[in-house]
């Protein structure tokens, strides 16, 4: 008892300390007017000097959203939402587009570096090409000459729209509708900047690509929108993070995120969510409610989401896979952490269409404080998904009496030759481990760190090295003042 | 849009309200009325309810059923009486000549009056259990004194061939005191050629120390409907065992709620889901551990054959109270043909941290390796199909250990398999 | 007698038998080895009627009947009985009941009196005790939790029980130690008369001091590279398949 007992306590003693991300950037900012209308969406098109097929798409979103309802679903509870009482635009003042990184606000890449991305290329450890995204707008995007080389276009989802029309026009909402959910709905119409990649036929993409979103203005919504496609026979492996200051607002993140996969094609799609969480006592912290989804169009294309949520006030999140192709794979590997008084309801859909279309799902999901941990997933097989399989493994650790976790699985199959497995527990840290750890003369802390580091081993595993150490240290740090 | 149509059954109920059983007795009106109002906003479940998504009660709807207000004049074939006592039921009235009852058991309709505070006491606002409550006719009501055992009864509900589509709605009332214990075996049967819908349910007080093993075996006609709600309340070191077998009906929804309230309370729930062609099956389970050191565990098969539907939905609830909780919860489906379709959700909601709980969940076909395995030593190819989906069943049916349910049971599925691949 | 002649089969449109002649006349018991991959485990599945291997050309026939065109449990009630490299688990299913099921299928299918519960249980006991087996193996349910000796014992225990014609042994000497590989043998050469004959499919010579084979076949790529007495078989394990075959 006396080790439980301890973590307890050091569970009740928990601060938001553990934020290391919190500060805010002093830079002079140009906002939309407060509130939420057809000017606001008119505004932003206007700002993004966006062509006359994009306002009317915005519109449209913006019409069917009036008309649709908040989803209630999910196991998360928070108040009201006042969609007039936020910034839906908000960018840093420039006089004109920077053309290199020189050109870019030394302030802003100040606070990227502060973060811990590499935005000097020069200074580059794995070769990462990195999108800033601060508020509302792309500040800079590194080595896109040497992508363009190989064909590969990687940029500002605003600048694709004027460089690439066509390919924006052709797949954007492709995958999520703008009706999609409500959610969805608000990003499409209200969506102020993203990244857009494209990897051509048989590139196999020389680097990582990543995309670090920063929300920094107060009282701002943050909804960026990911669009990659991958064509046949590509590679591309891509990393997202995020972060934002310390506030007593809860501030809200409403992103969407399209993946399109031809034949052959593989997409491996990193995420480390760390937007604020909120304090000890629950005030402010990130509203997160993300929709994600790739479309695996092409046969034996492969999508693989990897995620370690650990910030956030609440998630709302369930990155998806469309199987059309035959012998597609689908895989989703998720670590969520929820302490204090965080909020998580996320999983995945794994829709199986084509034959011999494969699925794996391993969720690992760590409750502490008064933090509730939902895991919400669909495996769904249609007749004609033949031979198609799926193995689902859902853990979730609980660090005190005061938290919750919990387990949603929904399997639908009308496929006779389908195979689908599916396995659940929850248990908490045993004493004897931690006895065990400690004996061997690990503090608390570092000795459920460690365990904690265990558990989620079969998702971290899965993370580009690089953010695979972030991840760990994460890990460790949300639990921290909390746990270990 | 909400709200499916009341069916009928409110208009029923409106013009029955007075005949029925208890209709001017204050208390029974009184619960009678609260139920009618809530099902009369509720209406019957429809699929936009989460706990409803894979069940369509539509057919229902459309039926118009009316209350089966007379006593069937001719009884369909008994089967052969198995136990000492027994309780005979024909469209949810209680048939006294056909019947041999335990000193320990009354009908609900012979002695309403000594329901008050009992009936009712563990119903919840379920619109399924309203519809019993605004209507029921008759029922068991059994109360087993402290530290008796009572061994074992049978519960046989038949429906009569009444040409026309009835319901009825009996309520069964059981409750075993301090260390009693029994085992109740319930069939319920109907000619395969009648619409009608049986709604039983079925109120259970577990008392500590008491052991209740509740085999339920379910052989409706192929064109019936059956909603049964089983709610069972275990203390402190009692167990509740449930074992049902779907076999029959057109559409069954099999819907358990236990709760566990006292430490040490146990309970096991297993079951089998046999549907062929034409047939849905669902079996929708609530556990809800609300005392520390209770141990639970669930075993479920589904066996698909033809043009038919499963549906097992699973929920274990673990309250901040219930430490050193242990449960375990199992369902697998057996897909034997291409129009076949599962549906499964088990589910896990857990506020304490000292606990023990899993749940797993399998969907697939027969294996091909073990079939052929069969095949090669001689069995021909039928036979060992049927050798393969008798051994799918046997983690869910080797719990029932009373030789007479064993019976029943083994009455109830032999030769299922040959019948529907017929 | 078992005549095969120009057997050719694939799977997942590889070519793996690439003709193959072989007659194992009644009451001999051949051996075949060869090295891995080389088709034996093919030749015993095509011979039992698995599904997944397509026969692409040749034949074979048992006692003049055509065998490759019997569903698999009409070739086990002609007689053919094989002897799984890797014996599959049947949970729920119970070894007593499987026994019985399979002696009964095959009794019906050649116009036999069935056998009744009592009378079986007798039968299988004697065998057992042949065999040097508990009787808990039947209450057991099929292979479920047996260690790999026991998998192979009781292959061999359903080979007694059903009396084939002929025996296809895969590899049953694969995972056995000494003592349960002498059980095996002494169930099989117990077995050996005028109306039995044996396919003994191996890839050491180790099972062949225990059986005595009549005639010795060596398989490689697909195809019966030499034949000849159970010196053959001493010459493979001295010299190795490579130099034998050459």
């Amino acid at each position: 008892m006396p080790a439980v007992a301890e973590t307890l306590e050091t569970v009740q003693a928990a601060s938001d300390g553990g934020y290391k991300w919190g500060f805010e950037t002093d830079i002079a900012m140009e906002f939309a007017p407060k509130g939420l209308n057809e000017d606001i969406v008119r505004f932003i098109s206007a700002k993004k000097n966006e062509p006359e097929w994009l306002l009317e798409w915005r519109l449209k979103a913006y019409r069917l959203w009036l008309t649709m309802e908040e989803p209630d679903w999910a196991a998360v509870n928070y108040p009201k939402i006042d969609y007039q009482d936020a910034y839906y635009y908000a960018a840093p003042t420039t006089k004109a587009a920077p053309k290199s990184l020189d050109e870019v606000d030394p302030e802003l890449l100040r606070t990227y570096e502060k973060l811990g991305i590499p935005v000097r290329e020069q200074e580059r450890l794995q070769g990462i090409a990195v999108d800033m995204v601060f508020d509302s707008v792309s500040v800079a995007t590194t080595f896109k000459e040497r992508l363009h080389k190989e064909g590969i276009i990687f940029c500002s989802i605003s600048e694709a729209v004027q460089e690439h029309p066509e390919l924006v026009k052709q797949y954007l909402g492709s995958v999520v509708p703008p009706g999609d959910n409500y959610f969805a709905c608000l990003n499409s119409a209200v969506f102020t900047d993203g990244s857009f990649v494209y990897i051509p036929k048989g590139v196999r993409c020389p680097m990582e690509l990543s995309t670090y979103f920063r929300i920094n203005a107060k009282s701002t919504g943050q909804f960026e929108r990911t669009l990659i496609v991958a064509d046949a026979g590509s590679h591309v492996s891509y990393l997202e993070g995020c972060t934002a200051p310390m506030r007593d607002e809860n501030q809200m993140h409403a992103a969407v995120v399209e993946l399109v996969l031809m034949d052959d094609a593989t997409i491996k799609y990193s995420t480390v969510q760390n937007w604020y969480p909120g304090d000890a006592e629950g005030k402010g912290g990130i509203y997160n409610f993300v929709t994600k989804r790739a479309a695996c169009r092409g046969a034996r294309s492969k999508v693989s989401w990897t995620q370690v949520e650990t910030g956030s006030a609440i998630t709302w999140k369930y990155p998806s896979c469309m199987l059309l192709g035959d012998d597609s794979v689908g895989e989703f590997y998720s670590v969520a952490i929820t302490n204090n008084h965080q909020q998580a309801d996320t999983g995945t859909k794994m829709w199986h269409v084509g034959k011999n279309t494969k699925s794996t799902i391993v969720s690992k999901g760590i409750s502490a404080g008064r933090g509730q941990n939902t895991y919400r997933g669909l495996v769904k097989i249609s007749p004609k998904a033949t031979g198609a399989r799926n193995f689902t493994q859902c853990d979730s650790l609980l660090i005190g009496d005061q938290c919750g976790a919990h387990t949603v699985p929904y399997i639908e199959n009308r496929c006779v030759s389908a195979k689908v497995e599916h396995e659940a527990t929850t248990s908490r840290i045993a004493e004897d481990q931690l006895f065990y750890c400690r004996s061997r003369g690990l503090s608390q802390e570092e000795a459920v760190g460690l365990i904690v580091n265990g558990f989620c081993r079969e998702v971290l595993k899965e993370l580009p090295m690089e953010f695979a150490v972030e991840a760990q240290k994460l890990l460790a740090i949300s639990l921290e003042g909390s746990v270990g | 849009m909400n709200a499916m149509t009341p069916g009928g059954f409110s208009a029923r109920f409106a013009g029955l309200r007075d005949h029925l059983p208890g209709g001017r007795t204050p208390w029974v009106a009184a619960l009678r009325g609260a139920a009618a109002e809530h099902f009369a906003a509720t209406g019957l479940p429809h699929r936009k309810l989460e706990a409803w998504r894979y069940t369509d009660l539509s057919p229902i709807a459309q039926a118009q059923f009316t209350e089966a207000l007379t006593l069937a004049a001719e009884h369909p074939v008994l089967p052969p009486m198995r136990a000492p006592h027994r309780a005979v039921f024909v469209d949810g009235r209680f048939a006294a000549g056909l019947s041999t009852l335990p000193a320990w058991c009354r009908t609900l309709a012979g002695d309403l009056n000594a329901a008050e505070g009992w009936l009712g006491a563990l119903a919840r606002d379920l619109p399924v259990v309203s519809l019993n409550t605004m209507l029921f006719e008759d029922g068991l009501m059994l109360d087993l004194p402290a530290g008796t055992d009572g061994g074992a009864l049978e519960l046989l509900s038949l429906a009569s061939h009444t040409g026309r589509a009835i319901a009825f709605h009996p309520r069964h009332l059981i409750r075993l005191s301090e260390g009693a214990s029994l085992t109740l075996i319930e069939t319920s049967l109907g000619p395969d050629g009648a619409s009608y819908l049986h709604n039983p349910v079925f109120e259970i007080q577990v008392a500590s120390g008491a052991t209740l093993s509740h085999v339920r075996i379910q052989r409706e006609g192929r064109a019936g409907f059956q909603l049964a709600t089983v709610l069972a309340a275990v203390e402190g070191g009692g167990t509740y065992d449930n074992f049902t077998l779907n076999a029959g009906a057109r559409l069954v929804r099999n819907e358990i709620h236990t709760a566990l309230l006292g430490p040490k309370a146990a309970c096991h729930m297993n079951g089998a889901q046999l549907a062929g062609d034409g047939q849905h099956a669902d079996t929708t389970t609530y556990l809800d551990h609300a005392a520390p050191d209770c141990a639970s565990r669930q075993t479920y098969k589904t066996v698909l054959a033809g043009k038919s539907r499963g549906v097992f939905q699973g929920k274990i609830l673990v309250r901040q109270v219930a430490q050193r909780t242990d449960g375990y919860q199992m369902n697998q489906a057996l897909l034997l043909s291409e129009d076949a379709e599962i549906d499964a959700k088990p589910q896990l909601e857990i506020y304490a941290d000292d606990v023990k709980c899993s749940h797993g969940a399998t969907v697939g076909a027969l294996d091909e390796a073990q079939l052929f395995y069969l095949r090669a030593r001689g069995i021909p190819a039928e036979t060992a199909r049927a050798m393969l989906v008798q051994a799918f069943l046997t983690e869910a049916i080797e719990g029932v250990t009373h030789p007479l349910a064993q019976a029943a049971l083994a009455e109830a599925t032999e030769g299922w398999w040959e019948r529907e691949a017929a | 007698m078992l005549r095969i002649e120009g057997l050719t089969a694939e799977i997942d449109g590889k070519q793996i038998l690439k003709g193959i002649n072989l007659e194992v006349p009644t009451g001999e018991v051949h051996a075949i080895m060869g090295p891995n991959g080389s088709g034996k485990s093919t030749l015993s599945y095509v011979l039992s009627g698995r599904e997944g291997y397509e026969i692409t050309g040749g034949s074979a026939t048992f006692n003049g009947v055509d065998i490759l065109a019997m569903e698999p449990e009409e070739r086990a009630a002609a007689g053919l009985f094989l002897a799984f490299q890797y014996p599959v688990e049947l949970p729920g299913v119970g070894n007593a009941n499987f026994l019985r099921t399979a002696l009964n299928s095959i009794r019906k299918a050649k116009g036999e009196p069935e056998v009744d519960a009592m009378a079986f249980l007798k039968m299988a006991r004697a065998k057992l005790k042949t065999l040097q087996m508990s009787d808990d193996m039947l209450k057991r349910n099929v292979n479920v939790g047996f260690s790999g000796g026991e998998k192979k014992r009781n292959e061999v225990l359903q080979m007694a029980l059903l009396e084939p014609s002929l025996a296809i042994l895969d590899e049953t000497d694969s995972g056995l130690d000494i003592d349960a590989l002498k059980i095996v043998s002494e169930g099989v050469n117990a077995m050996r008369g005028p109306n039995f004959s044996a396919l003994v499919i191996t890839h050491y010579q180790r099972l062949l001091d225990y059986i005595t084979p009549d005639r010795v076949h060596v398989l490689m790529g697909g195809r019966i590279v030499k034949s000849g007495g159970p010196e053959l078989a001493l010459e493979l394990e001295a010299e190795g398949y490579a130099k034998v075959a050459a």
